[in-house]
C-alpha cells in the first residue's frame, strides 16, 4: 500500500507568537479513511491549511503521494480536493460557473469541466440548481457545493474539514453514504469531525491532535480497546434518595430516578445486575452515557491538560 | 504540460474576470461613459471653447488622449483592486491558493483582466469622443504600446493595493488621495509647460504626465516629454512593480497567514 500523505516535524508559529503546531508526524497510507480529532483550537485547521497551502507552516515537511509539497508543487496539489470548514466561495457566481473556474484552476480543459461539473452537481443533487448564484443556495447545498468543487479535478485524497457541521441528520447520513462509496472506489479520505460518532462509524484510523500534538495515532479498534471504563445511564423503576454502594463499581445518582454507573471493561455486565438485584433495585432501561469514542476523546484530551486534568 | 496547463490556469482567471465585470456594467462601464461624456461637453465644448488652443490644438482634440488615459488610468486599476480584494474578502482567492496555479498565472489572470476593462472603457471613451472630436492617429505603434504599458502597470499596482487591503476603505483610499490627484495633475487637461519653471519640475515626478503626453503623442504628434526616455522609464516601473507583486504573492502577504 502506498502513502498518501506524510507530515513530517510540521511547526506553526502564528505572528502573534502562537505556537499552533508543536512539530506534528503523521503517515496516512492510500485507502484509508482517517480521521483527524481534536478539541477547538487543537491545531486540526491549521494542519489542514498547511496541507491544502492556505497557511505557511514554520518547519517540517508535507508530502502527497511521494511529492513534497514544495519541491513538487504541482505534481502534489493536483492529488488533493479540499472541503473547507467555512464557506468560501464567490457569493455571486453561479453553481455551474464556480466549479468550471475550480476545474481550471487545475488545468482541465472547458469541455472535460462542464462534464465533470454536471456529474458531480447531479451525484450530489445540486443539478437544478445549477443556474444559481451561491449565496441563494441552503446551508446543506453550500456545504454539498464544496464537496462537488473539491473533487471536480479528481483528487486521489480529499481532506474534509468538518464537513457534516450544521447539517441536518438525514442529509449528513447521504453525506456518509457518498464519501463511503468514494473511499470504496479508492479515494483517501481525511475528516475532522465534532461528530465523534461520525468518526466511529466513517474512520478505521483515528489520529487524536491536542495543543499542537499527536496524542493518540492509531486504528479506531485499538483505540477503542484503550477505553477501560464504560459508563451506563439507567432509568429506575423506583426513586432512590442516595446511591447505593456497589462493589467495584463507581455509581452516581444523576437524579431519584436516573443512575449513572461507570463498569471497567474487564467487569461484565452480569455483575452490575447481580449487584443491583441485591440491593433490590429495578431497572426499566439502560443506555451508554456517551458514544464509546468521545468518552475515550474526553478522557485523552483531559489528561492532557497542563493541570494534570481530571480524572 | 505544466506550460499548457498554467495556460488553462490563465484563462480561466481571465475569462472569470472579464464576466464578473460585464456582468456589473451599470458599476464598471456605464459610469466611465457617462462622465466622459460630461467632460467633453463641459470642458471640451463648453469651456473649450472659450480657452482657444492648447499646445496648437483645439481644446477639445489636446484633452481627448488625456480623457482616454485617465478612464483607462482609473478602470485598470479599479478593476484590479476591487476584484482581487473582493476575492479575498469572501476568502475565494483559496479556490485559488489551493490549487497548482503558479503565483506568476494568478498575478497574469487578474493583470490581464484589468487590462481588459481598461482597454474596454478606452474604446468607449474613444468612441464616444468621436461626438466631439475627429480622431487621428500620427504613431500607431507608440498610441498602442503605451495604452497597453498604462493599463498593465495600474493593473499590477491595483492588484498590491488589494493585497495590502484590510478593509473595503483601503480600496478606496489609494483611487482618491493618490490615483485622482495623480492624473488631475498629470497634463491631462492643460500642458505642464504652461506651468511656472518650479511646478513644471514638480510636475516631472508625476509618472502619469509621461504616460499622457507619451500617448498625447502618438495621437496628435506633440508631447511635452522625452517620448523613449518615457516609454523605457514606463516599462521599467512596470517590471519594478510585477516582481513587487510576485513576490508579495509567493510569500503569502495579507493571504496567507
Amino acid at each position: 500500500m502506498s502513502t498518501a500523505l506524510v507530515l513530517r516535524d510540521v511547526r506553526k508559529i502564528y505572528a502573534n507568537g502562537v505556537e499552533a503546531l508543536k512539530g506534528i508526524s503523521l503517515e496516512v497510507q492510500a485507502g484509508e479513511f482517517f480521521a483527524l480529532l481534536g478539541p477547538n483550537g487543537a491545531g486540526k485547521s491549521t494542519t489542514i491549511g498547511i496541507i491544502s497551502s492556505l497557511v505557511n507552516s514554520s518547519g517540517g515537511s508535507v508530502e502527497v503521494f511521494g511529492h513534497d509539497l514544495e519541491r513538487d508543487r504541482v505534481l502534489a496539489k493536483q492529488r488533493v480536493g479540499v472541503v473547507p470548514q467555512e464557506f468560501n466561495f464567490n457569493q455571486f457566481e453561479k453553481v455551474f460557473d464556480i466549479l468550471i473556474a475550480q476545474a481550471g484552476f487545475y488545468g482541465i480543459p472547458a469541455k472535460k469541466a462542464a462534464e465533470r461539473a454536471e456529474y458531480y452537481l447531479r451525484k450530489l443533487g445540486l443539478w437544478d440548481k445549477r443556474e444559481s448564484q451561491s449565496r441563494m443556495l441552503s446551508g446543506g447545498m453550500k456545504r454539498r457545493l464544496m464537496i462537488a468543487r473539491a473533487l471536480v479535478h479528481e483528487p486521489d485524497l480529499l481532506i474534509l474539514d468538518e464537513p457534516t457541521a450544521g447539517v441536518d441528520i438525514e442529509l449528513r447520513r447521504s453525506m456518509w453514504d457518498f464519501l463511503i462509496e468514494l473511499n470504496r472506489q479508492g479515494k483517501t479520505i481525511i475528516l475532522t469531525t465534532h461528530y465523534l460518532e461520525e468518526a466511529e462509524s466513517l474512520c478505521r484510523r483515528i489520529a487524536i491532535i491536542d495543543r499542537g500534538q499527536i496524542v493518540e495515532n492509531t486504528d479506531m479498534k485499538s483505540l477503542l480497546e484503550k477505553l477501560h471504563v464504560e459508563t451506563f445511564v439507567l432509568d429506575l423503576a423506583a426513586p432512590l434518595v442516595e446511591a447505593p454502594q456497589l462493589e467495584g463499581l463507581e455509581v452516581r445518582l444523576r437524579d431519584p430516578r436516573t443512575m449513572e454507573v461507570a463498569v471497567p471493561k474487564t467487569t461484565p455486565l452480569n455483575h452490575l445486575f447481580v449487584a443491583l438485584g441485591e440491593k433490590g433495585i429495578s431497572v426499566l432501561s439502560m443506555r451508554n452515557k456517551s458514544n464509546r469514542l468521545e468518552e475515550l476523546f474526553l478522557r485523552l484530551v483531559e489528561r492532557n491538560l497542563p493541570t494534570g486534568g481530571a480524572a | 504540460m505544466n506550460g499548457a496547463f498554467q495556460w488553462v490556469a490563465f484563462h480561466t482567471i481571465v475569462a472569470k474576470e472579464v464576466r464578473r465585470f460585464v456582468r456589473i456594467w451599470p458599476q464598471t462601464l456605464l459610469p466611465p461613459a457617462i462622465t466622459m461624456t460630461l467632460y467633453f461637453v463641459i470642458f471640451g465644448n463648453l469651456i473649450g471653447s472659450r480657452i482657444g488652443e492648447m499646445g496648437g490644438f483645439d481644446y477639445m482634440q489636446f484633452i481627448v488622449p488625456g480623457l482616454v488615459m485617465m478612464s483607462v488610468i482609473q478602470n485598470s486599476y479599479g478593476n484590479v483592486v476591487s476584484s482581487f480584494y473582493s476575492t479575498k474578502f469572501q476568502r475565494s482567492i483559496e479556490e485559488m491558493l489551493v490549487s497548482p496555479m503558479s503565483a506568476s498565472t494568478i498575478l497574469l489572470g487578474y493583470v490581464a483582466g484589468g487590462v481588459a476593462r481598461g482597454l474596454f472603457v478606452g474604446v468607449i471613451v474613444t468612441v464616444l469622443s468621436l461626438f466631439f472630436s475627429r480622431l487621428q492617429i500620427q504613431h500607431v505603434l507608440v498610441t498602442v504600446l503605451v495604452v497597453l504599458l498604462t493599463a498593465v502597470l495600474f493593473s499590477i499596482a491595483g492588484f498590491i493595493n488589494a493585497i495590502f487591503a484590510n478593509k473595503f476603505d483601503d480600496v478606496a483610499i489609494i483611487p482618491t488621495f493618490v490615483l485622482t490627484p495623480l492624473t488631475y495633475l498629470g497634463g491631462v487637461f492643460y500642458s505642464i509647460d504652461l506651468l511656472p519653471e518650479f511646478w513644471r519640475v514638480v510636475s516631472l515626478l508625476n509618472p502619469v504626465v509621461y504616460m499622457v503626453n507619451v500617448f498625447r503623442y502618438g495621437l496628435l504628434g506633440v508631447s511635452d516629454v522625452n517620448v523613449v526616455a518615457s516609454l523605457l522609464a514606463i516599462v521599467l516601473f512596470t517590471g519594478g512593480l510585477f516582481l513587487w507583486a510576485l513576490w508579495l504573492l509567493k510569500r503569502g502577504v495579507g493571504i496567507r497567514h
